[in-house]
């Protein structure tokens, strides 16, 4: 039982961990100054979700929230590959698109989860929520603004659907011991959360022009596995450089 | 192996000594003032401006730029063009020519000890 609720913390706070790390990349380089320090604080807020998810195994007795995140073999991370993605050409259409799919799967899982059987997750949901309405807002201007801007902006966020697509779409792999927290009530089915997603997505994506291609079984597969330790080509670089601070004086306070 | 912090990678020197050329409207926003309520009923104190394309981003980026740090309970944007202001460098407008301090406050301070003063002297009204 402890694996299925470890698993279903982790899978949520590993990918706030890498996602708050790769928006953070952009600090210093947002198109204007404004929107730098909205976006950073949007990354800082999803590493601080991170923590938060740990501490609740924390409470349990297992590890620190500072062991999790930065002193796991890659192999015991349970993130999605959409948030290892690089940033690429660091294409402001690329980072926003990601951000916007990206925050309507939190919308709709901590949603689900504030109903959790399991209360120190449903608590933690509730609190989360409040926070991430800021993010779903940003998201949601951006994509509409732009949307409807220039037809370079428009192609820009084009591309960038038709790219992160199946990575988005793979957010919802089913979890490893699903089964058992579905049964305990603690989360519905990854599979009905991704319905949920699209309803809430599709919508918004129409109104400015955008469709999301249907993804194929081939590109799917190849992704599978990264809730149960497949890391991407792209995790080696950005896990070297998340714990490269705390692996310089391993055992220091910070 | 290339560093990864982008702003060593995509640093383009060459393009920091470019002549000067008009900007498009796209590539330089308009600005608009912000207001923040710091609690429900409060007035709305000017607390600075910021760049957006337009109302609704003003307002999603004055969130993050001006509320994220002290309470807060509610945001206001303005179009900076939309405000009208006197000349700053004709204080006229602002000068009395003469004593009128009585409309200060401090005008109604002894109101109570006047009133004692001449109480006596008050006729009844008229039954």
């Amino acid at each position: 039982m402890i694996e299925a609720l470890e698993t279903l913390l982790l899978s949520l706070a590993d990918d706030d961990l890498c996602m708050g790390h790769r928006h953070a990349e952009w600090i210093g380089l947002g198109p204007i100054l404004e929107e730098d320090i909205a976006f950073a604080s949007i990354a800082q807020d999803e590493t601080g979700h991170a923590q938060a998810y740990y501490q609740i195994l924390t409470d349990l007795g297992l590890r620190t929230p500072d062991e999790y995140g930065f002193h796991r073999a890659p192999a015991e991370y349970r993130c999605a590959h959409l948030v290892e993605l690089p940033n690429f050409e660091y294409d402001y259409g690329f980072a926003l698109m990601r951000h916007f799919l990206y925050d309507a799967a939190e919308q709709v899982k901590l949603q689900a989860l504030r109903n959790s059987r399991y209360d120190p997750l449903a608590g933690l949901a509730e609190r989360l929520l409040r926070e991430e309405k800021y993010h779903w807002l940003h998201a949601q201007t951006w994509i509409h603004r732009l949307g409807r801007s220039t037809e370079e902006a428009h192609t820009r966020l084009k591309n960038a659907l038709q790219m992160t697509w199946p990575y988005a779409w793979m957010l919802f792999e089913p979890l490893p011991y699903e089964a058992e927290m579905v049964e305990a009530g603690w989360t519905p089915p990854m599979a009905e959360l991704r319905t949920r997603w699209l309803e809430l997505i599709a919508p918004i994506l129409q109104e400015v022009d955008l469709f999301p291609p249907a993804p194929s079984e081939e590109e799917l597969s190849s992704l599978a596995g990264a809730r149960s330790g497949r890391r991407s080509p792209y995790f080696e670089d950005l896990y070297r450089e998340f714990t490269e601070v705390s692996a310089s004086e391993p055992g220091a306070e910070w | 192996m290339p560093s990864l912090d982008p702003r060593i990678t995509r640093a383009e020197p060459e393009l920091w000594s470019l002549p000067e050329r008009p900007l498009h409207p796209l590539e330089h926003w308009p600005t608009y003032e912000v207001f923040v309520l710091r609690t429900r009923g409060s007035h709305a104190q000017h607390v600075g401006s910021l760049h957006a394309p337009d109302p609704d981003m003003a307002l999603v980026l004055a969130k993050e730029q001006y509320a994220r740090r002290s309470q807060c309970v509610a945001v206001w944007v303005v179009p900076t063009e939309a405000i009208r202001w006197t000349p700053t460098e004709d204080e006229d407008l602002f000068q009395p020519a003469t004593d009128k301090s009585y409309r200060e406050p401090q005008g109604y301070l002894h109101t109570r000890e006047r009133l004692e003063k001449y109480r006596d002297r008050l006729k009844p009204l008229p039954s």
